[in-house]
């Protein structure tokens, strides 16, 4: 994060105004929005009143808020949020932004800062003593294969020597920008030494059409079963044969299409019996020796501890069915059956008994 | 290596010519209203069954991302949004497209904005790319021009595209934040759930994606899924735009088949490593935020998301940035922590704060101003802020440093001794606060 904010009152001009192409221009821009969505323009039109004063003034931020009914905190914010708004005046022929990340730094960009300390100002965002020129070290710029690289208002100067940005700033002085571009014998992003791909134009135009007389091909062919019985696109093709349950359209709730039971139990696959005895054998690995285990869920001990849950053979409704009836006012007799589906069932009918009665 | 042939990107360099007509001979907008015609199924399974992941960085399957969006939209309109806000350093691929091969973008926005239903598309172009954006606009015009998007058009499917563009935040780059942006506020990212795909710009369905997943669908649906799955090795397929960057004889920008190798790369593109294959120091395979990976360890890996991923680094954008010997490697990253201090968008307090310390700590360790036990707290910091912000703008400030430890501590020790002798002595640590 940086702290940026508006230059000092004694510079900021006292009224902006977009000009008229300018203004035609901005309508444009704030047609593209959906209706109701008008502020989307607002880093457009910021940039354009950069454009035409070179900066940002409080007047233009302002400005531009009236023209986009925003509040002007809001416009104020996205002027100081992003770094590309000048918020003071910069040099009039030219701006130099040398870009100082990692891969331009290590191709020299410190080097390029030395010559805009000695020719425009020591300090980064000053002007120099005409007020033409001023520089500042920005990140990076997006063309880190043609490092060191400055960007001058809206062009690039790629695979900069030292001297040559000596002769670059001289040239904005005077008034006539150089071409922009990379600066040394290279075509844009390419390598230096030369071409190592798409060196012939002829070979892509004819490749193009083979590639589009391969397309058609393949595309008749798939359109013929098309009209047959069969039109799979082609990617089902990659799609493993599956009856998992995701695929059976019967499974949606609602759904249209209804199972036939029997077909689906004679479908069901019956859960495999295990094997008590070998399932409760302790690993030898653990316990040394392949011994069995003492089932934990074994009846043992005094019958009346047992949580109802636990008599798995003897139903306890009948028991307990006495029990409630004989003491239907007691709430004790629901307590201990609670849990057993059978049980609370009974002692439910039970207590409503012993309300009646 | 990779043939011409099997190029996505014919006129990367802006050699042939840029023209809608040009473009056309080079067998763009061709057959474009039958892949509209097969419909939004065939083009995502196409998608999904080609093996494209996102050419952002995070490597998202492409095909994936589309499907999310909504069929039923209760009314709202669904947007396509195009991540051009290309500002990781050592990244200039997106740029390439934008100036030389637009109408590779242009025709993808129309599919890609068919496929998930979206009635227009935004391409967030980042604000220092003005002449790139002039291209853009051209080609856009000129598809209007001819009556391949629009209303009406020849395509069959009702498509506005528009051109959008920042002003210079790093944190732009992340959806939300892009999203945030495009409405017209601070770049600052969105906290998720809700997605994008159920609300994204103006609260409405939208997707974010890179400019290059983008312009390489229209080719891949062309070619067929099975062309681009066949080259690159399984889960990394496909053709990649490489950068090849810092302290190689001949850097550039070349489209290359994924999983090619670094000693490969650098040798047939690249002229070779500035000083000879002995000079080479380390290598940040894959933008800014990757972490980075010695010399050793590199130079035959291949050059793909899982390669890089063995190597505790990142695939990232395939911007590879070369450092030899004569690099210095602690203030090669110092710069990238202070790049992170700089971008910090301010929003979360482990990055706001976190970002200024690591990077007043790495200055230090630049002049071995330090104890040696600074190192391992620096280290410590960096796991807190890792994972404990709402965008990974947090994590891309710690993944670097964290490279760096982990392979140069030795370096950043020696220049301890170097700065004093007697580092060892009991004392407060130097404070990093300002």
């Amino acid at each position: 994060m940086s702290v940026r904010r508006l230059a000092e009152p004694a510079v900021q001009p006292a009224s902006f105004a977009f000009n008229e192409e300018n203004a035609a221009w901005a309508d444009r821009a704030i047609a593209k929005y959906p209706e109701g969505r008008q502020q989307s323009a607002v880093i457009p039109l910021l940039m354009r009143a950069q454009e035409q004063e070179g900066w940002v003034s409080k007047a233009a931020i302002e400005t531009v808020a009236d023209m986009l009914g925003m509040p002007y905190i809001r416009v104020l914010e996205v002027a100081t949020f992003y770094t590309q708004y000048q918020l003071k005046p910069v040099g009039t022929k030219g701006h130099v932004q040398v870009c100082g990340t990692t891969p331009c730094m290590v191709r020299g960009a410190g080097a390029l800062m030395d010559v805009c300390r000695s020719k425009i100002h020591h300090d980064q965002f000053h002007t120099n003593e005409s007020g033409t020129l001023s520089w500042e070290e920005v990140e990076c710029l997006g063309a880190c294969v043609n490092a060191p690289m400055v960007m001058v208002f809206k062009d690039t100067y790629e695979d900069l020597t030292p001297d040559r940005l000596a002769e670059i700033i001289d040239a904005f002085e005077a008034g006539n920008p150089p071409q922009p571009g990379p600066q040394i014998d290279r075509f844009y992003s390419a390598p230096a030494s030369g071409f190592t791909s798409l060196t012939d134009e002829q070979a892509i135009q004819d490749n193009a059409r083979e590639w589009r007389e391969k397309r058609k091909q393949a595309w008749s062919a798939e359109a013929a079963p098309a009209t047959g019985e069969t039109a799979a696109p082609p990617s089902e093709a990659a799609r493993p044969k599956t009856d998992a349950a995701e695929t059976n359209p019967t499974i949606k709730s609602p759904s249209p299409e209804k199972t036939n039971p029997a077909a689906e139990r004679a479908d069901s696959v019956k859960a495999p019996t295990g094997n008590a005895a070998e399932a409760n054998k302790a690993d030898p690995s653990v316990e040394g020796e392949a011994k069995q285990r003492k089932n934990s869920t074994e009846k043992e001990g005094d019958e009346s501890l047992k949580a109802p849950e636990l008599f798995k053979e003897e139903p306890v409704g009948a028991d307990a069915k006495g029990e409630a009836a004989s003491d239907a006012d007691t709430t004790s007799a629901g307590k201990d059956m609670a849990g057993h589906p059978d049980a609370e069932a009974e002692g439910k009918s039970g207590s409503k008994d012993g309300e009646a009665s | 290596m990779l043939a011409d042939k099997d190029r996505i990107f014919t006129n990367i360099y802006g050699r042939f010519d840029q023209s809608i007509q040009g473009a056309m001979a080079r067998g763009l907008w061709d057959g474009t209203d039958e892949i509209i015609a097969k419909g939004r199924d065939w083009i995502i399974n196409e998608m999904k069954a080609s093996g494209l992941r996102g050419r952002g960085g995070a490597g998202f399957p492409t095909g994936l991302k589309w499907s999310f969006m909504p069929k039923n939209t209760e009314g709202r309109p669904s947007y396509l949004v195009v991540n051009a806000d290309e500002s990781e350093p050592g990244t200039c691929k997106d740029r390439e497209i934008l100036r030389h091969d637009p109408h590779t973008l242009v025709e993808g926005c129309l599919i890609a904005g068919f496929a998930m239903g979206a009635t227009a598309a935004y391409i967030y172009v980042r604000g220092e790319f003005i002449r790139e954006r002039e291209a853009l606009q051209r080609a856009i015009d000129e598809a209007y021009e001819m009556g391949f998007i629009g209303k009406n058009n020849k395509n069959g499917y009702d498509f506005e595209i528009y051109v959008h563009h920042g002003a210079g935040a790093y944190i732009c780059g992340e959806e939300t934040a892009l999203l945030e942006s495009l409405e017209g506020k601070k770049g600052q990212p969105r906290l998720k759930p809700p997605f994008p795909a159920n609300m994204g710009l103006y609260g409405c369905p939208t997707t974010v994606n890179n400019v290059e997943s983008i312009a390489v669908a229209p080719t891949i649906l062309r070619r067929g899924a099975s062309w681009f799955s066949s080259i690159g090795r399984p889960n990394n397929v496909g053709t990649k735009l490489f950068m090849l960057v810092g302290h190689v004889n001949t850097p550039c920008t070349v489209e290359e088949a994924m999983g090619i190798s670094f000693r490969e790369l650098v040798e047939k593109h690249g002229g070779g490593i500035r000083g000879g294959w002995d000079n080479l120091l380390a290598v940040i395979p894959g933008g800014a935020s990757c972490p980075v990976v010695k010399a050793e360890d590199i130079i035959d890996c291949p050059m793909d998301f899982d390669g890089l991923r063995e190597r505790k680094s990142s695939f990232g954008t395939a911007a590879v940035i070369v450092m030899d010997k004569s690099t210095d490697i602690v203030k090669a990253i110092a710069r990238l922590s202070y790049f992170f201090k700089h971008e910090s968008c301010g929003q979360c307090t482990p990055c706001r704060e976190g970002t200024g310390w690591m990077w007043r700590v790495m200055e230090r360790l630049v002049r071995g101003e330090a104890q040696k036990r600074e190192i391992d707290m620096l280290l410590d910091v960096t796991k807190q802020v890792e994972g404990h912000t709402i965008c990974a703008l947090g994590d891309a400030a710690a993944w670097p440093i964290q490279g760096l430890i982990r392979n140069f501590r030795p370096e950043i020790e020696r220049r301890i001794d170097e700065f004093s002798y007697n580092a060892h002595r009991v004392e407060p640590v130097l404070v990093a606060a300002e």
